[in-house]
């Protein structure tokens, strides 16, 4: 049985000026140890996939309108409030993109640290602070035992990412999920940051959610992406297969936006228009007024994600015609 | 944290000069007072005034007596009450003020924090517009109001409390609850606008994100964030409220500070009213001191910000 | 498979005009039931006010004509709010002396107003030194109660209403000036300081279309605030037999005689106190509304 299953996940804002339908219909399946990958633009509902499976979407004006999110047997959007707390923060964590600001400027990091393992374990402090010392070292902090008792403010960036990280593995949780951990820092930090989620993976055998803009990012650290527009799933498959065999048009120019990729010289590939407004989206496929393959009942017919390869996924309305005569 | 004590202390004393030096010129430029030709005192008032003062020498002579003396601590001799100096009347009426303050201060924390932060837990419910509702009466009614009112209802019809006076414990309680009012409504919206902040901020959801109770992110992660507006504006007003509002302590007849202030400004009574002036000075500007130890102590951040 | 990339062009989604600020307060403010009452209040207050300075026989009584014989008086048909111990009419009192007490709220507050956004904007537009050392000036005089000052120099120079204006408005300026000097230094680093900078738009220019509508936000705001403060303090004044003299009737004067005969003629009291309250909610409301709509944030609240 997977660890995360995510059934047909609806998430929406009513906000003054009408409902944004910001996550719509997000379906998808995560294994022990697994690492997955959730790649979009700005506003395309990835952050707000994983705030609503971890209960952090104010209500109002956030409202989950639907759908299941079963983990190990129990459903996050419908279990009583005890239990989610007494989930979040020892089986699944999360660490967020701006550390800065994620971090309570009023305490101690020794305190924040140890705070989950306080909440939910029977463990008494001077343990608790033992652990979190071994658990800043194998972050890589230098110092441990004086940086204990400083204030987040007197970190620099990389320091309170990897403060955030050891924060969030001191109970060894079964699920990491981390919202764009690395869009804040320096492009060196950014690397050093990425290996040691991937050490730290490895050594607890836990499965990963990473969120990024950066289909470059997550191509080096993730079994398996997923692309998300418009807070609906474009495409669904594992890494090789998404970049050798691409199956959503949407993912292929993504693909060709990545700078690294150009050949000096050229110009930059960009996507024309914009992302649809999601007070009122557009009917049929969202990505559709901007698709270079686009067709007449692009515009017309719903989407949704269908399987057309082992183990790829796609919501483009043409390849599922082409591959399944649908 | 010494350095900073240390160099606020230093900058009081310029600004204490620049208030005696005010005050003394102002007393002397005001007609009608003791040192025109209108108002005689009577005799004996006015020898001491003589002696104290020196009349006969020139204003500049007079100045640095003046100063002298307030640095020696003495404030000089009462026109109102004749054999009686300034600092013992001082003295004598400054506890009671400080009393009736304390529990005013106590009255307006309890409502105040209370409601505010219920205000900001049940945000845009009704347990938030209630609140709010009555914080904005209490900014609304002036404290010459409210009392006289609070004093016809529970005083006269009710009969619960005396009208006046400040001789049981009983009788603080109506001049506290006028007191504390205007505070208290303050306090309220400052406390809810302070928590509703810290309760929108990124790290309270990585609280949440741990597991953390609805107590703990309470009192753990928001309480510290959210007292910050109200200990920034208490600074200022705690010397209000400790020298027991002129108002309060005029209408329940309580022998305060405050009171014999106004009734000294009434009486032209010079001495007592520079004497008071400059006390107040001094009481505020410590008071404000220990306000931003507080604010400073509270807020980390704070702490490398120079 | 390799395709030729064609860009269709297509057409962009229709997007309704966005609003300017302007229209984009406005239209917050009137979906605030609470503010709109309150400047409807305050409207319809002022009107009347204006109405009784203008002909004071608008309710058939001067504010100042005895009438002795009848002396004070529960509201009845002749006397709508009823009469004060010299059977002078309550309400014509209460009409001319809200038109002082607003008339002395706006003054006041006008002149607050000037200090604070003089003081302000120079504090913000200079920086360095010159900033920290008037800063700090307000500071230290922001620990000082004013309320003293005023009473002293309204016992010793006699107590005229001009008088009154500027010592009222010496106590309130200095919120005033921290907020102008806070938005004029948050403004003068914004980009778009830079880039008119960058398109060689002359100093003058800038200022005065670019820092000055972004001032006036915060300042009609904190204006409209500190009214209630003010009337509030003349009434206290008044309250102290500092402030507005009788005959003439501010609503100090009417709610301290209401307040000396509250038990006998609890109407003198009952009526005035509520105008004020009446009033002060309504500027609050008003003030609170402002806020929200034009996204202010302030120092104090």
């Amino acid at each position: 049985m997977s660890l995360l299953n995510v059934e047909k996940l609806s998430t929406s804002f009513h906000t003054r000026n009408g409902v944004v339908r910001a996550v719509r219909d997000v379906s998808f399946q995560l294994e022990r140890g697994e690492t997955l990958g959730i790649v979009g633009e700005s506003g395309s509902g990835k952050s707000v996939t994983c705030y609503s499976i971890m209960g952090l979407i104010p209500q109002p004006p956030g409202r989950i309108e639907g759908g299941r999110a079963m983990f190990d047997g129990v459903d996050l959007l419908a279990c009583s409030h005890g239990k989610l707390n007494s989930i979040r923060g020892r089986r699944i964590s999360m660490i967020f993109q701006d550390a800065m600001t994620s971090l309570n400027p009023f305490l101690r990091i020794g305190e924040q640290l140890i705070e989950p393992l306080l909440i939910h374990e029977k463990i008494n402090r001077n343990d608790a602070i033992a652990r979190a010392l071994h658990m800043l070292n194998a972050a890589g902090i230098p110092e441990a035992e004086t940086r204990m008792n400083m204030y987040p403010h007197e970190f620099s960036g990389g320091m309170r990412q990897r403060v955030m990280i050891a924060m969030a593995l001191i109970t060894k949780p079964d699920l990491l999920i981390a919202d764009e951990p690395t869009t804040a820092l320096d492009v060196t930090v950014q690397a050093q940051i990425l290996e040691l989620i991937q050490k730290m993976q490895r050594e607890l055998g836990m499965a990963v959610i990473l969120v990024s803009h950066d289909l470059g990012v997550v191509s080096g650290f993730c079994d398996r992406v997923m692309v998300m527009y418009a807070g609906q799933v474009m495409e669904s498959a594992r890494t090789d297969d998404l970049f050798y065999d691409t199956k959503h048009p949407y993912t292929r120019a993504l693909r060709q936006s990545i700078p690294a990729l150009q050949m000096k010289g050229q110009e930059l590939h960009t996507i024309p228009g914009q992302p649809p407004d999601m007070l009122c989206p557009p009917p049929g496929c969202p990505f559709a007024p901007r698709c270079e393959r686009a067709v007449d009942y692009c515009a017309r017919e719903e989407i949704r994600l269908l399987e057309v390869a082992p183990n790829h996924a796609t919501a483009c309305l043409r390849v599922q015609k082409e591959k399944l005569a649908v | 944290m010494i350095r900073f004590i240390i160099r606020r202390l230093l900058e009081t004393v310029p600004v204490l000069f620049i208030i005696a030096t005010a005050t003394f010129f102002m007393m002397h430029a005001a007609p009608g007072g003791p040192f025109s030709s209108e108002k005689q005192a009577p005799p004996e008032v006015q020898a001491r005034i003589n002696a104290f003062y020196g009349l006969d020498k020139p204003l500049f002579q007079q100045y640095l007596r003046q100063m002298k003396h307030l640095l020696t601590g003495d404030l000089g001799p009462s026109f109102k009450y004749a054999g009686r100096t300034v600092n013992e009347i001082i003295g004598d009426s400054f506890p009671v003020s400080a009393e009736l303050g304390c529990e005013g201060l106590f009255v307006a924390l309890l409502f105040g924090l209370v409601a505010g932060m219920v205000a900001a837990l049940k945000q845009n419910t009704f347990w938030d517009h209630l609140p709010m509702s009555l914080a904005m009466v209490g900014l609304c009614v002036p404290t010459f109001v409210l009392g006289p009112l609070l004093v016809l209802v529970f005083a006269i019809h009710l009969d619960w409390f005396n009208a006046a006076g400040w001789f049981f414990p009983r009788d603080r309680i109506l001049p506290a609850l006028t007191l504390g009012a205007v505070y208290a409504a303050y306090i309220a919206r400052l406390c809810r606008g302070g928590f509703l902040e810290v309760l929108h901020q990124d790290y309270i959801r990585t609280a949440r994100a741990k597991g953390a109770s609805d107590a703990r992110i309470l009192f753990k992660h928001s309480l510290r964030g959210g007292i910050l507006p109200v200990v920034s504006y208490l600074g200022p007003t705690i010397a209000g409220v400790l020298t027991g509002s002129f108002v309060v302590e005029t209408i329940f007849g309580i022998p305060g500070f405050g009171r014999f202030f106004v009734i000294a400004a009434f009486n032209r009574d010079y001495f007592m009213v520079m004497g008071s002036v400059l006390f107040y000075a001094v009481l505020v500007i410590f008071l404000n001191l220990a306000a931003d130890i507080v604010l400073v102590w509270l807020n980390p951040r704070l702490r490398f910000e120079e | 498979m390799s395709e030729s990339i064609s860009i269709t062009t297509t057409q962009p989604a229709q997007t309704a005009a966005s609003p300017s600020f302007w229209q984009d307060a406005r239209h917050r403010l009137w979906k605030n039931k609470l503010a709109v009452f309150g400047l409807v209040v305050v409207c319809v207050l002022g009107a009347l006010s204006l109405a009784s300075y203008l002909w004071p026989n608008l309710t058939g009584y001067t504010y100042a004509r005895q009438d002795l014989t009848l002396g004070p008086a529960p509201p009845s048909h002749a006397h709508w709010l009823g009469t004060d111990a010299l059977g002078r009419d309550l309400l014509a009192r209460l009409l001319y002396g809200g038109g002082i007490s607003l008339t002395v709220g706006l003054y006041a507050t006008g002149v607050s107003l000037i200090i604070g956004v003089i003081y302000g904007a120079i504090s913000g537009f200079a920086g360095g030194k010159v900033d920290s050392v008037m800063m700090r000036i307000v500071d230290i005089l922001y620990a000082l109660p004013f309320v003293i000052f005023v009473i002293l120099i309204m016992v010793f120079f006699g107590q005229s209403l001009v008088l009154m204006f500027i010592a009222i408005g010496a106590v309130e300026w200095l919120t005033m000036a921290r907020i102008v000097r806070g938005q004029v230094m948050a403004v003068k680093r914004q980009e778009f300081v830079e880039a008119a900078h960058a398109l060689g738009l002359s100093e003058a220019r800038i200022i005065f279309q670019h820092i000055v509508p972004n001032l006036l936000g915060p300042i009609i705001v904190y204006a409209t605030l500190t009214m209630p403060e003010v009337i509030l303090l003349e009434s206290f004044l008044s309250f102290l037999g500092l402030g507005v003299q009788p005959p003439q009737s501010s609503w100090g004067v009417l709610i301290k005689e209401g307040a000396d005969v509250m038990q006998e003629y609890p109407w003198l009291l009952i009526y005035p106190a509520a105008a004020m309250a009446l009033t002060l909610f309504s500027l609050n409301f008003l003030g609170d509304g402002l806020r929200d709509a034009l996204d202010v944030r302030g120092s104090k609240d």
